[in-house]
């Protein structure tokens, strides 16, 4: 049985697969229509989240199958102190597979030990956020037309982006791909990320504060928000909220194939008038998404069309 | 001082001076019926000083928790008198239930009775993390 915890639980093969399979749902929906009849998603949301579940949802819908599940805790057990552990048992029993989301590091993992069915992490605190990284890969893949040989900016809350941790660790394992690191002091990127990941391999890569400066050389920017509920203290949080804000006049100084990302949702980190920009790709990333979470669900079910 | 000799036991040597303690309380020494000595800032021609610890009786040792807290100790296992093997632990690989994570955003954090895990990133700077949330500890 497999579970999808962290990106690297998948091979660049798989991954390769994974894409080919969302590419070809893209070309043939029709295909894909009753994949999963008689199969049982559940969506085990114990922090809110709308883009993330609805797009299970939806990708389990789309394939034949049902979905069941809570979309926050205190709808739970877990607000009756049940454990992790305990609710994926039993969940266990009603589904197929469990896509599931909580706001403790490392709750996936604890619940992929006990659970007798395949569990997505679907986002664990400021940790890890796979599918997410699955859906930049697409986007990544069907803008460039591959995910080697380019230049990647991620901006912004740097620290605390799970989506940023795991798209990072994806690319790493791709080929002539620079990594340039933009963020406030406070919100860099996780020592162990750089150290294990970027210069153990040998990863060209450079930290900086200025977008402006970075913009340039960018080939894929990988905007972000600054999480208020990340946050301890809410001084830092109102301090850094607006560090970055991406508009038309800092996208004069970018390259004209740009394909600017943001995993969703934005608040204020880039301006409307970049939603008209044809370089702004984050809508279409967000419907990637539920193609993409379609070819893993089907994968971990061991369904092909 | 005297020290009686063991029959059946451990006998574990080259502990660092100063690091016994930590040892009796990871092992869980502090559980067990037998005799247990504690021998601190004994004279070592390797270490100048050292720490040694008897254990009277053949107990389950970890040895994972030797190894992380000091590969140069070495086990000498006591069978009826007698030296019947000496073992080098070495750095272990994974270590369960050794360390707790002291990340307060880490599910091990709130669900206490959930089993650690620290996995060996760097074995040159002793380099743990988290199975659970990846933060990193360096001993």
């Amino acid at each position: 049985m497999r579970h999808l915890i962290d990106i690297t639980d998948l091979s660049t093969q798989e991954i390769d697969e994974l894409i080919a399979v969302a590419e070809d749902i893209i070309a043939q929906p029709e295909k894909y229509q009753n994949v999963c009849r008689g199969k049982i998603l559940a969506t085990l949301f114990f922090e809110p989240s709308t883009r993330t579940r609805l797009s299970f949802e939806s990708a389990m819908l789309r394939l034949g199958g049902s979905v069941l599940g809570f979309s926050e805790a205190a709808s739970s057990s877990a607000a009756k102190g049940e454990t992790v552990g305990d609710t994926v048992r039993v969940v266990s029993y009603y589904a197929d597979v469990i896509a599931m989301r909580h706001p403790k590091e490392g709750a996936p993992y604890a619940a992929c030990k006990v659970s007798g069915v395949p569990v997505i992490n679907a986002g664990d605190g400021g940790h890890n956020h796979p599918t997410q990284t699955l859906t930049d890969l697409l986007t990544i893949h069907r803008e460039r037309g591959s995910l080697n040989n380019f230049t990647i900016g991620f901006c912004g809350d740097l620290k605390f982006g799970r989506t940023v941790h795991s798209l990072v660790s994806a690319l790493a394992r791709y080929t002539g791909i620079r990594f340039v690191f933009i963020s406030p002091e406070e919100l860099k990127l996780p020592r162990y990320l750089i150290e294990n990941t970027l210069e153990k391999n040998s990863l060209p890569y450079e930290e900086t504060a200025s977008l402006e400066e970075a913009m340039p050389q960018l080939d894929v920017l990988y905007m972000t928000r600054v999480q208020k509920e990340r946050f301890f203290n809410e001084a830092d949080y109102i301090r850094l909220k607006d560090t970055y804000i991406l508009d038309s006049e800092k996208l004069r100084l970018a390259k004209p194939d740009l394909a600017i990302l943001h995993p969703l949702p934005r608040v204020n980190e880039i301006t409307l008038e970049v939603d008209n920009d044809p370089r702004a790709r984050y809508f279409d990333q967000a419907g990637n998404g539920r193609i993409i979470r379609m070819a893993l669900i089907m994968k971990l079910l061991g369904l092909k069309a | 001082m005297n020290i009686d000799s063991i029959q059946n036991g451990y006998v574990l040597d080259h502990i660092k001076a100063g690091a016994s303690m930590e040892i009796y309380k990871l092992l869980g020494l502090d559980k067990l019926d037998c005799s247990v000595a504690i021998i601190k800032n004994a004279k070592s021609t390797k270490l100048s000083r050292k720490d040694i610890i008897k254990i009277d009786a053949l107990i389950d040792l970890n040895l994972d928790v030797l190894g992380y807290v000091d590969p140069n100790i070495t086990v000498s296992v006591i069978e009826n008198g007698r030296l019947a093997k000496k073992i080098h632990p070495q750095l272990p690989e994974k270590l369960t239930n050794v360390l707790r994570c002291k990340n307060p955003r880490c599910i091990t954090s709130s669900e206490l009775q959930l089993p650690s895990e620290f996995l060996l990133t760097d074995p040159q700077k002793h380099t743990y993390r988290c199975a659970y949330c990846d933060t990193e500890y360096n001993r």
